[in-house]
């Protein structure tokens, strides 16, 4: 036995020794590094997350985690521009719309080259999406193109085609203008066709695009590491190597970048953010993400028919409080069914104050002077948007009891709290939205407008206003962005004044990381790029 | 001997037989619907039964039922829903990771329990034995992830001595073959890269350990009492009297008596750890079966839970085999029943 506690202090002692050789290691590296201090180039970053991808051709996949990874290879026609919503050119140079709105013409970046040397060209953007949705394509069973039916492009695209080599011309099913954004999400990746066509069914084990990181090796669960791509087609890459690296525990996270294991993590929990902030060489970006938690009021039940009570329900509840007990840190109190990063998000829209005299005045004017008894449904599950809902509930039922509103809590588990909601069954139901494709359509017309409320429905508060559906409509097939804006501003000063929605909060993502990673930035849609971000020596 | 073996061996059959099944019907009857819960907030009705559809669960359950028993009875487990990989080779890159951090656990756990416990046994009631089992009583009770995090804070923020999770050195950038890390480092030791090893064995130490406190309490604790049994047999006094040095009595006679419900218990906790790892895994970012069966389980891939049961279950039912078969080794009285 004696043995055996040897061998443990050799374990010990041989890991000890090993500390002080990596140590050593770290600190030669350093000092060549400083040789380059002038340059923003070199070095290697670690990205610590919480899971794995599940796959890396973002046609196939839904999740964040394996877009994080896909988005390193990848490129699309059109980006988002670092921080924003609004899209920029990247793989197509230019676009154009033919006068009936029905012909989309991309013209392409020439020169580009994907990762294993074979040309970026229009036939590489015709496979990336005919892939996806037409049903002859040698290529479509290996699918399902999850996202292509999520986002309802089979509704939108009837036919892509090469022009010549290096342009390419949608065929619309109808007029279309957010059809643009849908074509920056990463399921709208340009994939190289030759090393799809050499992997098969690896291919997503194997990614290959044009993008600002090549692939170099995947461990799953456990790190995907990726090199500069030298000939990137924009800026200089900075970068030599990024590493996705997966801790799940977010306490573990924070360890790890404490001890400069790793350089950025992700999802950090919400307890640890004042601590970060303090923390020597450790700096935390946040900005409110892509969502809206609210809490819809069912138009088709009384009382929530009458516009008063609504309004009256808006008074009531104090979100202030709501969010300091609930989300803390993680969540910002919301005023709009838009998160204020949208572009035509409106600000001029006062938020409804809390006044529980007002609410009680206008209850009384709606008939209810000693309030009325309601069900609030919440939901069972954390989600970003709200991470307790039923939390959130008991704290609303104690708010509403004070204007004589007396709340009945309801749960039911996820799946079925799903589809009684998507039937109408409840008469007030907290829910919530994360966006996609960064264009105010995906929150407005799809959780809100007039065929949104047919069940199964999106729009759960059963609103049908006219107006507003009109507004959508228009701004839907309007091409002119500023056009745009104008009818999205409208829309929200008529949801305001109708208040179909309590609207809760929106989420803060908030990303910490060391003091030396400069260049970064939070996408609101949540993408995670690092092709400008650089290691400061 | 080999008759005894065998028999055991058929005996397996309906034991896993039950297994295959339980986990099947656990599954099916469960409330909600997968379709459901995996598309969630953006279903729409036809996306919802296409996936019910894909999935097979439109069909009635005795007919899902014995397509499942044909499929498992030729080890194919089907395709995992969330990745589309199969189930058997995202099982393949998972498990070596669990079966290694286990291992060594178990190492850790067997050699200073059963020390630990044959000197409280032989020191009864010395400071020694008291302070070793209020030790073992607190190891036993501790929460693991907390432990966990605890030995983070301590040895690899505070003290530096140890990396905080991983397998291995992010930077050496290795790529394993066997999923194995010792293993597959093993032969850069003779090719001038030692560090691969070491780094691997390294980053064994801290989960090792936090996996370990618990089976090392349970079996310090059993190793205890069985040798005070032991102790105060006849033919150990018998031993004593002809005056064989105390070392030898302890070690040669008394303890491979005492060992034969010390062995039960490291079969059954090595078992446990198999499944149990879940919150280790997730503390030190150890990529195994653990922390992977869990996201299956929350994410309702059946095709992945059930596989991934099906495999701990049969490993655990192996295991308790071995156990029986080494017991019978030990002790020839048991062949005998």
């Amino acid at each position: 036995m004696k043995k055996a506690l040897m061998m443990l202090l050799a374990v010990l002692i041989s890991g000890l020794v090993f500390t002080g050789c990596e140590k050593k290691a770290s600190a030669s590296t350093e000092t060549t590094a400083a040789a380059a201090v002038d340059s923003k180039a070199g070095g290697t970053l670690i990205f610590a997350r919480s899971g794995d991808s599940v796959g890396l051709d973002p046609g196939r996949e839904t999740d964040g985690e394996s877009f994080y990874g896909s988005t390193a290879v990848y490129d699309t026609l059109v980006e988002f521009i670092p921080g924003q919503t609004a899209v920029r050119p990247a793989l197509a140079e230019s676009w154009s719309f033919s006068d009936d709105g029905l012909t989309v013409t991309f013209k392409l970046r020439q020169g580009v080259k994907f990762h294993d040397g074979t040309d970026f060209n229009a036939d590489a953007v015709v496979y990336s999406f005919a892939r996806q949705f037409k049903k002859d394509h040698p290529d479509y069973d290996k699918g399902p193109w999850k996202y292509w039916g999520y986002m309802d492009m089979d509704n939108i695209v009837g036919d892509v085609i090469a022009v010549d080599e290096y342009t390419v011309a949608f065929k619309l099913l109808k007029k279309e203008a957010p059809f643009i954004a849908n074509l920056a999400m990463d399921f709208a990746s340009i994939v190289s066709p030759t090393a799809a066509a050499q992997y098969g069914e690896e291919f997503t084990n194997h990614p290959v695009g044009t993008g600002p990181f090549k692939f170099v090796s995947w461990i799953k669960d456990d790190s995907i590491v990726f090199e500069k791509n030298a000939d990137y087609w924009g800026n200089e890459v900075y970068l030599d190597r990024l590493i996705l690296k997966v801790i799940p525990d977010a306490t573990a996270r924070w360890l790890a970048l404490q001890k400069g294991e790793v350089d950025v993590i992700d999802f950090p929990s919400p307890e640890d953010l004042a601590e970060m902030k303090s923390a020597e060489g450790i700096k935390v970006l946040q900005q409110e993400g892509l969502n809206v938690g609210y809490l819809a009021l069912n138009c088709d039940k009384a009382p929530y028919d009458n516009k008063l009570v609504r309004q009256a329900m808006n008074y009531a509840i104090d979100r202030d409080e709501i969010v300091a007990a609930v989300y803390g840190e993680a969540g910002a109190v919301a005023k709009n069914p838009l998160p204020p990063t949208m572009w035509s998000y409106n600000d001029d829209i006062k938020a409804y104050p809390y006044d529980p005299a007002k609410a009680k005045a206008l209850l009384a004017e709606a008939g209810y002077p000693n309030g009325f008894d309601t069900e609030i449904w919440a939901m069972p599950v954390a989600r970003p948007y709200n991470p307790n809902g039923k939390k959130v509930a008991e704290v609303m039922q104690a708010q509403l009891a004070k204007v004589g509103v007396n709340v009945e809590i309801i749960s039911y588990e996820w799946g079925t709290y799903l589809d009684k909601t998507d039937q109408g069954e409840h008469q007030a139901a907290m829910l919530g939205w994360t966006g996609d494709n960064g264009d105010p359509d995906n929150f407005l017309w799809v959780l809100l407008s007039e065929p949104a409320a047919i069940p199964p429905a999106g729009n759960i508060a059963f609103w049908k206003n006219a107006e507003f559906t009109e507004l959508c409509a228009k701004a839907k097939e309007e091409m002119d962005q500023a056009k745009r804006t104008e009818y999205y501003r409208q829309a929200q000063e008529i949801f305001h004044e109708e208040a179909p929605w309590v609207p809760i909060a929106h989420s803060v993502v908030s990303v910490p990381m060391k003091d030396s990673v400069k260049g970064f930035t939070i996408y609101p849609t949540g993408k995670r790029v690092f092709t400008e971000v650089w290691i400061e020596k | 001997m080999l008759k005894y073996i065998l028999k055991r061996l058929a005996l397996l059959l309906p034991t896993l037989f039950g297994v295959v099944t339980l986990v099947f019907f656990m599954i099916a009857l469960a409330p909600g619907d997968p379709a459901r819960v995996m598309l969630g907030e953006r279903a729409s009705k036809e996306k919802i039964e296409r996936l019910r559809a894909d999935l097979g669960l439109d069909k009635p359950m005795s007919e899902q039922y014995t397509l499942y028993l044909k499929r498992v009875v030729h080890l194919d487990f089907g395709k995992s829903i969330k990745s589309g990989q199969p189930v058997m080779s995202e099982i393949r890159e998972r498990f070596p990771a669990t079966v290694e951090l286990a291992f060594c656990a178990m190492i850790f756990a067997t050699l200073l329990g059963v020390w630990i416990g044959v000197l409280s046994a032989t020191r009864k009631n010395s400071w020694v034995d008291l302070t070793s089992m209020v030790g073992a009583l607190f190891g036993v009770s501790m929460p693991v992830f907390w432990l966990a995090l605890v030995m983070i804070m301590i040895f690899s923020v505070g003290l530096n001595m140890f990396p905080t999770g991983g397998r291995i050195n992010i930077r050496y950038y290795f790529t394993p073959e066997t999923n194995f890390y010792l293993i597959d480092t093993f032969k850069y030791l003779f090719r001038g890269k030692p560090e691969y090893f070491l780094s691997a064995l390294h980053h064994l130490v801290l989960p090792s350990i936090a996996l370990g406190t618990i089976p090392l309490a349970i079996i310090a604790r059993t190793t205890r009492s069985s040798m005070l049994e032991v102790l105060t047999q006849d033919y150990i006094k018998t031993v004593r009297s002809s005056g064989i040095k105390e070392g030898r009595v302890i070690y040669r006679y008394a303890l491979r008596n005492a060992l034969l419900p010390v062995i039960t218990v490291i079969g059954l906790q090595f078992g446990l750890l198999l499944s149990g790892a879940i919150l280790t895994e997730t503390i030190f970012a150890w990529p195994g079966i653990g922390k992977w069966l869990y996201q299956a389980i929350s994410a309702r891939d059946y095709p992945a839970v059930q596989g991934g049961i099906i495999i701990i279950s049969t490993c655990f039912v192996l295991i308790n085999l071995v156990v029986d078969i080494l017991y019978s080794v030990i002790n020839p009285k048991v062949r005998l029943q």
